[in-house]
């Protein structure tokens, strides 16, 4: 233990920390990882297994080449995959690795408060479940827009989506590259550039070479990899308390400098209005995800796509438990004493009888549990855990790069640029064409943004995809009197006023902009710009009686029909 | 309107399947924004209650209540899953079969 304790000083001390991303909009599911960290020693174990991880994703992707042949392979993965896989996808692509570090360290930081965030990424999933999943899989064939579209005017609804779609995946990109780039700096000891050109370099491989069937199945290996790291590491935390979590409090509460307060809510969530903007937005953002919304094409119909909800609820829910018992589980390996009675993950030992400050922790808090990991698994564990952690960062920009392509193949090329006359051939180019763009500009905007502070882009992805593309889906399967005036306007205002409430919103104007006071005092505009959409599609189609208004409104019932019944819906492709 | 369609919404059994349907749906729905909510709102104003310890332990009654908020919400996809793959999708069966 002491060698190891020695080596993992040497290797993150003197890094400014990684972390001081807890503030509110940071904590969003991928987080990102901030300010500025030195390179550390190069940890031999984690590049192993991380080699011997790629190696493995590389030889299935070479297996899903060879079976992706037609669009809705590329696409869906032939529309065949299975509730539990697509469940654990999903969970996949939710489970980054900030939501990892982030809210373990969020647990360690301030106790209990970490489990409100737990709970609000979680909620939203039952949501998507009873109001969106089997509709949008009778409706649908690849991408969300082809349900938002599907009885309006094409061009305007695609475009507007597709800018909605490649927002949403754009912030979440660069905010998943900066932290990629850091993260692996800190437990690789690779250059940040190096990092972040292996990330682009084999998001772009899997992607281009292996489309949804490859990126699905890196997406199930990883959640496998990450679920079963995490319940090693609280399996082990829980054993050192004879699994009674009291004892584990009991412990946690006496070397925690905040004492008892870690075990009730704290001055952390303070304004109920931001409070509840932020539930909501993380609430419809999931479900207005684009690359989560995607996963829904890959099973082969509405009974598989509510289970794969069921699973991945089920997995999401038991992961954000785990994090929990980490957190509390780093409280005491970190700031208690360890067997030699030191403190080998602070950067100083505090002065006798005087509790440890949270802030000492080497690193930053988001290194808590890299920390933990290290002290109930030892060097192994420790390098098996960073794996994991690049492992999910990729597995993550593959799923979003692949959205992204979607968005522009399938919706602005196929069906605005060339209005539908366009072979599947062409369309594969396409698309294959853009991932490798898309993977280009993160790894340049990902170098480019090294040293900015980039916590505020995944609140903003959720706050887009709750704004626009969640409420122009779900009233264009609701609501039969919706017209596509009303969703352009409604989805454009959605869109607008969210961008312009975080621009001048404490995240922006203040944090990354440096001017003293925000001039709107909420960090999550949610709450005023989820309903300011929904008003805005209200109003400006009820106010719409022009002729193709009238037949939108006609055609809803065909669409009803369908959406309940699946009739017409898109099969699975034979194989 | 396309005819196949047009049967469907005339079977009755249509009505049936879309109106337990959406009640349920509706129903469970509301359900976990009640349940999520509440704890949100515990969090904002009732934070005594939350902090207060479970006998004389330091375990308070906050952790149980935000677990039981992460399970319902596997719970109800449960409930829900249960019923539509079962029951409903039989319904749905039925008023396809009588489309042919």
């Amino acid at each position: 233990m002491r060698a190891v304790t020695t080596r993992i000083a040497s290797r993150v001390a003197a890094s400014a920390a990684v972390a001081g991303t807890l503030v509110p909009a940071s904590v969003y599911a991928a987080g990102a990882v901030d300010g500025a960290v030195q390179k550390q020693a190069t940890n031999v174990e984690a590049i192993v297994m991380f080699l011997v991880f790629v190696l493995f994703t590389l030889g299935i992707t070479y297996w899903a080449a060879r079976r992706t042949k037609s669009a809705k392979d590329f696409y869906a993965a032939g529309g065949g995959i299975t509730g539990f896989q697509n469940g654990l996808a999903i969970a996949g692509d939710y489970m980054s690795a900030a939501s990892f570090l982030g809210i373990a360290g969020l647990v360690y930081a301030n106790g209990f408060d970490g489990l409100i965030y737990s709970v609000g990424f979680l909620v939203g999933w039952p949501i998507v479940l009873f109001l969106i999943a089997e509709r949008l899989r009778n409706l649908g064939k690849y991408t969300f827009a082809d349900v938002a579209s599907y009885r309006f005017k094409q061009t305007p609804i695609r475009t507007l989506s597709a800018c909605g779609s490649l927002a949403t995946v754009t912030f979440y990109l660069i905010a998943q590259m900066v932290g990629a780039g850091k993260l692996i700096q800190l437990l690789f000891g690779l250059d940040y550039m190096v990092a972040v050109i292996i990330v682009g370099v084999l998001m772009i491989g899997y992607v281009t070479f292996g489309g949804m069937l490859a990126t699905t199945w890196v997406q199930i290996i990883k959640a496998v990899l990450l679920l079963s790291g995490a319940s090693f590491m609280a399996f082990m935390i829980l054993a050192k308390f004879g699994f009674s979590p009291e004892a584990m409090f009991k412990a946690a509460v006496d070397v925690h400098p905040k004492g008892v307060a870690i075990m009730s809510p704290g001055a952390f969530v303070s304004d109920p209005v931001d409070t509840i903007s932020l539930g909501l937005t993380l609430m419809f953002g999931t479900a207005g995800l684009p690359h989560i919304l995607m996963r829904f094409f890959t099973v082969s119909d509405a009974k598989e796509a509510r289970k794969s909800v069921f699973y991945a609820t089920g997995f999401i829910g038991y992961f954000y438990i785990l994090t929990f018992i980490i957190g509390f589980g780093a409280i005491v390996l970190i700031l208690g004493k360890d067997a030699n009675g030191a403190y080998p993950f602070l950067t100083a030992a505090p002065a006798e009888g005087v509790k440890a400050a949270v802030a000492s922790v080497i690193g930053g808090t988001n290194m808590a549990a890299i920390h933990t990991a290290h002290a109930v698994g030892g060097d192994l564990f420790f390098g098996f855990i960073s794996a994991v952690a690049f492992a999910t960062i990729l597995a993550v920009v593959a799923g979003l790069t692949l959205a992204g392509a979607s968005a522009v193949s399938h919706d602005l090329y196929a069906s605005v640029f060339a209005r539908g006359r366009v072979n599947e051939a062409d369309e594969i180019r396409v698309s294959k064409i853009t991932t490798v763009v898309i993977g280009i500009v993160s790894i340049v905007l990902g170098i480019a943004f090294e040293n900015q502070n980039v916590a505020f882009m995944v609140g903003l992805a959720f706050a887009i995809a709750a704004s626009t593309n969640f409420p122009i889906l779900l009233m264009s399967m609701f609501w039969g009197k919706m017209t596509t005036r009303g969703a352009v306007m409604g989805g454009a205002i959605g869109l607008i006023s969210a961008c312009v409430m975080i621009a001048l919103g404490p995240t922006v104007w203040k944090a990354v902009l440096g001017h003293p006071t925000a001039i709107i005092g909420y960090a999550n505009p949610g709450v005023f710009s989820i309903i300011l959409a929904f008003v805005g599609i209200w109003f400006f189609s009820i106010t719409d009686n022009s002729a193709q208004a009238q037949k939108e409104r006609r055609d809803f019932e065909d669409q009803y029909v369908r959406s309940q019944t699946g009739l017409g819906a898109e099969g699975a492709s034979a194989h | 309107m396309n005819q196949n369609a047009q049967r469907i919404v005339n079977n009755p059994k249509f009505q049936e399947l879309v109106a337990k349907r959406s009640a349920f749906a509706w129903t469970l729905s509301i359900a976990m924004l009640v349940i999520y909510f509440g704890f949100i709102l515990l969090v904002a104003f009732g934070k005594e209650f939350l902090g207060t310890p479970i006998g004389s332990g330091v375990t308070t009654w906050g952790m149980p209540i935000g677990v039981f908020t992460i399970l319902s919400a596997f719970i109800l996809t449960g409930i829900y899953v249960q019923r539509a793959n079962g029951e409903f999708d039989e319904l749905n069966r039925q008023i396809l079969e009588e489309t042919k």
